[in-house]
């Protein structure tokens, strides 16, 4: 079993400007762990400080049960696999992926048996002698990714390595990788911004936003239990109304908004009076031509088919915009444009969370 | 439509005008570059004692052999050619030291820098030579060869600092952090990534610098002390005794130059490819 | 000096200063600093060296202008050099402009192969071609003789001599910097300019000099600094009578045995480019990383 990495209040300042505030997270040896957030939110440096390319200004980094503080970035147990690749142009691809084995003084002849096997791992047998430029997008993805698997590293550090492919090919990567991971169970680190790329691949996510930490947590609990109303709207696609909690009884919660009475499940440490938010995912919208409890009136603006359903936008008369996936089955009664209709849904399939900076 | 006239020759003239003059311009231009070039070496094969094409008093080789024949010449030329190895032997590593050293600054810092290091540039070379005969005057060392190279060195450095700088700027960083990340040292990192990177610029900056070093001839003049590099022993046939063997010797510089000007152009043809 | 250390590691980034302190303390400013300290003090025997007579003075300056003819041989030197870099500006515009702009991709590339030949060539050598030419049985003699348009020959050597050997010799560092700026004009400005009514000038006025201004200063700097600073063509193509400032200089160092003045000369000499150079930047309000290009 490859180590596990424990960050323990971690904390990171350029000047005046915090990067990462008070960051604790476990990471399980072998495990796929992604750290999703926005640009700018402060992954990318959480990333460049496990690898050791920075120290932290607070906190410590134990990566199998060993502080890291001191040890710079190239006698660190991780290897890194940058968003620009930075392969190194002028020298073919085996040099490129038998780089660290050179760096801790291998004779070449292994070397060069050791990017062979590589090569068949990532599955590019005989692409030793090319140079890097003759690459497509997806092999130079393989090649960095042998390239840290060189020096057998206990953590894999990815970041964003797929952004720079188009989509049918992230897709593909994306399988491959988490091939990949199971097959070396080497402790991956991914940091994405793409909400279902984390999703698809990992064990476990971290949802970052502005620094801060919000919520680790398994894809489908996140998906179904976001701990906050960012990681509500970051992950996926979610119907949210604002309004003030009325009365909180056997989990489930009475929310008034401008749009009338809604009940849903109670999240964390919410509490009567507070300002908080229901969220309702699309699918768990139901769309009827009469008034239900726990339903929305609204006028339907359009319909977007996206092969496995389509997507319904509709407006409230209060302007709130309002989402509802159409399965296909059901798309030959759907409501045309500009045709007035209801959403309902179950309390079980809603989530009220207190918004942040309110009394909670 | 009847104010239409048909088109007259004059007409046509007046049309092609400016391309006529241009074309007449451009001849005018590469035959005023390339005359003087022309004349000179013709007056290689002029038996006249005095170098010149007017009149011509039948053709010869002998100037070539009266070249070859030049003992000072000889002197001069393993000199220059010292002289231009020592200059890029210091100028390369220096330059690139600075170059490296510039980026590594904040843009304030960075500012200040280049200034004073693209300043040799902007002096005019007779003061380079000037300073630096003076500063080691103080030391007790005279002018010759090596103050030569000290003095040449301090401008032809800022030339390789400019192209490296150049060339830097397109460099991707995080290569570095990628060989540190892989358990490299720094060592390596600069061998076998910023180096190989850099060997381009280095080649043409040693190129240049030799060049640069090679014609020198306002500061070198200045630093010289007894010591004849090429460029003055020419200069100096000029003033006391000027024969066509000096032509001889141009046209086989010319001829060189052109050599590997050619050479150049085409490999860089190639590359484009 | 961290980020090198950090970068590079303490030897090799040590290494690093050491060779970069080595070049600008020892080689940029001591030598300056140096000829400054020496251009302030009068001339001593050795012995004088540190007694009472060891004071600081701006004779060596003073002298300069007091004299009536190194005073006029200075103001030559300026003007003349304007001169030159204001004709070389005008020979090569239009050629840059035509190479940048008119002239099809391989036309330039050719033009450019061409130029670059002399360009190699020694200034030395290029300055003899035209000690060669203009001599006084020489073949532009013998070719304005032929024509009849002169029936004597004509003692070209002297301030013509001179100033002609200078445009020859500098006109490519003209050339170049503006030809690069305007080659990064876009072609479609010059079009839509045409498309609404400008005429030739006014395209070149208000669109091509402002956007190669970066280029025609450069150009501008080199030649004048050149042309000020040059030994060679006042050496091999002046005569007696028309002396160039840096011979004045030579004549310090080498004749007339005074460091002290000689240094004072060549610092108004430096000082002279340097304000030339901040000027013109100002003027086209360019920074200097435009020019080092």
């Amino acid at each position: 079993m490859s180590h596990s990495v424990e960050l323990i209040d971690v904390e990171q300042a350029f000047g005046d400007v915090k990067a990462v505030h008070h960051f604790s997270a476990h990471i399980a040896g072998g495990e796929f762990f992604s750290i999703l957030g926005p640009s700018g939110c402060g992954k990318t440096t959480l990333l460049r400080l496990i690898a050791g390319f920075t120290e932290p200004t607070k906190g410590r980094v134990l990566i199998g049960d060993k502080d890291m503080a001191g040890i710079p970035a190239d006698r660190r147990p991780t290897a890194m696999i940058f968003q620009s690749l930075a392969l190194f142009p002028l020298m073919p691809v085996w040099e490129n992926i038998a780089f660290g084995l050179e760096a801790r003084g291998v004779p070449k002849a292994q070397r060069r048996k050791r990017a062979e096997e590589l090569l068949e791992l990532i599955a590019l047998p005989g692409y030793g002698d090319r140079m890097v430029h003759e690459l497509s997008g997806g092999q130079r993805q393989r090649v960095a990714i042998a390239r840290a698997l060189a020096v057998q590293p206990q953590v894999l550090l990815l970041d964003e390595p797929l952004s720079a492919l188009d989509l049918k090919l992230r897709q593909h990567m994306r399988a491959e990788l988490r091939a990949l991971q199971k097959r070396t169970g080497v402790t991956f680190i991914y940091i994405t911004h793409d909400q279902s790329e984390a999703l698809a691949m990992s064990d476990r996510v971290a949802v970052m936003s502005a620094g801060v930490l919000q919520q680790i947590a398994t894809p489908q609990e996140l998906y179904a239990n976001p701990a906050t109303p960012f990681t509500a709207r970051f992950v996926g696609e979610t119907n949210a109304i604002v309004g003030t909690v009325r009365g909180i009884e056997g989990g489930l919660a009475t929310l008034t908004t401008a749009e009338g009475r809604f009940t849903g499940r109670a999240g964390p440490g919410l509490t009567d009076g507070a300002r908080a938010t229901i969220f309702i995912r699309p699918e768990a919208m139901a769309l009827s031509r009469i008034a239900l409890p726990n339903s929305l009136n609204a006028i339907t603006t359009s319909l977007e088919y996206e092969g496995a359903s389509a997507m319904l936008c509709a407006r409230s008369e209060h302007g709130q915009e309002l989402l509802a996936a159409v399965p296909n089955r059901q798309l030959a009664e759907a409501p045309g444009q500009g045709e007035q209709i209801w959403l309902s849904f179950a309390p079980e399939e809603a989530l009220i969370l207190a918004e942040e900076g309110q009394p909670a | 439509m009847s104010n239409i006239r048909p088109i007259t020759p004059l007409d046509r003239l007046a049309r092609a005008l400016p391309k006529v003059l241009f074309a007449a311009y451009l001849a005018l231009f590469i035959a005023y570059l390339f005359m003087p070039l022309i004349i000179m070496s013709a007056a290689t094969f002029n038996a006249s004692k005095f170098p010149t094409v007017t009149p011509w008093l039948g053709t010869t080789l002998g100037w070539f052999r009266e070249l070859w024949n030049d003992a000072a010449m000889w002197k001069a030329l393993w000199l220059s050619l010292g002289i231009g190895l020592a200059v890029v032997a210091f100028a390369l590593p220096v330059g690139t030291a600075a170059a490296l050293f510039l980026t590594s600054l904040n843009a304030r810092a960075r500012g200040i820098f280049y200034a004073v290091m693209v300043s040799p540039l902007l002096t005019p070379g007779v003061a380079i030579g000037i300073a630096t005969l003076i500063l080691w005057r103080q030391a007790g060392v005279a002018g010759g060869t090596f103050l030569i190279v000290m003095a040449q060195a301090t401008f032809i450095t800022a030339y390789v600092m400019l192209m490296v700088v150049a060339r830097l700027q397109r460099f991707d960083r995080t290569q570095e952090e990628a060989a540190l990340g892989l358990g490299a040292s720094k060592w390596m990192i600069f061998r076998r990534v910023l180096l190989p990177f850099l060997k381009p610029a280095l080649i043409a900056a040693g190129f240049i610098a030799f060049l640069q070093s090679f014609e020198n001839y306002n500061t070198t003049l200045f630093v010289r002390g007894t010591d004849t590099p090429l460029t003055v022993y020419i200069a100096t046939k000029v003033r006391t005794g000027l024969t066509p063997a000096v032509n001889a010797l141009a046209l086989i510089l010319i001829a060189l130059t052109l050599v590997t000007a050619l050479v150049l152009e085409l490999n860089r043809r190639r590359k484009e490819r | 000096m961290n980020e090198m250390i950090k970068r590079f590691g303490p030897g090799l980034g040590g290494f690093f200063l050491i060779l970069v302190a080595v070049w600008i303390i020892g080689m940029v400013l001591a030598p300056n600093l140096m000829m400054l300290n020496f251009s302030l003090k009068p001339m001593l025997f050795p012995n004088d060296i540190g007694g009472p007579k060891d004071v600081y003075t701006v004779d060596n300056y003073t002298a300069l202008f007091g004299d009536r003819v190194h005073r006029a041989i200075f103001l030559k030197t300026i003007w003349g050099s304007a001169l030159v870099m204001v004709a070389t500006l005008a020979i090569t515009y239009p050629l840059a402009f035509w190479m940048a702009k008119v002239a099809s991709m391989r036309g330039a590339r050719a033009m450019l192969t061409i130029l670059i030949i002399p360009f190699w060539i020694n200034e030395v050598l290029r300055t003899l071609a035209w000690f060669i030419i203009l001599s006084f049985n020489g073949p532009l003699n013998a070719f304005l003789l032929s024509t009849g348009l002169i029936d004597q020959p004509v003692r070209w050597q002297g301030d013509f001599g001179v100033l002609a050997g200078m445009v020859y010799a500098y006109i490519l560092f003209m050339l170049f910097p503006i030809y690069n700026s305007i080659s990064t004009l876009e072609t479609a400005q010059l079009e839509a300019a045409k498309n609404l009514g400008a005429s030739t000038w006014r395209i070149h006025w208000r669109i091509v000099i402002p956007h190669a201004k970066a280029g025609i200063a450069t150009g501008c700097v080199f030649t004048f600094m050149l042309a000020a600073g040059s030994y060679v063509a006042p050496a091999l193509l002046g005569s007696p009578g028309s002396r160039w400032f840096t011979e004045i200089i030579y004549n310090w160092f080498f004749e007339g045995g005074n460091w002290n003045r000689g240094a004072a000369y060549a610092l108004v000499l430096l000082v002279l480019c340097m304000a030339v150079v901040m000027v013109t930047l100002k003027i086209f309000r360019v920074n200097l990383a435009d020019v080092a290009k």
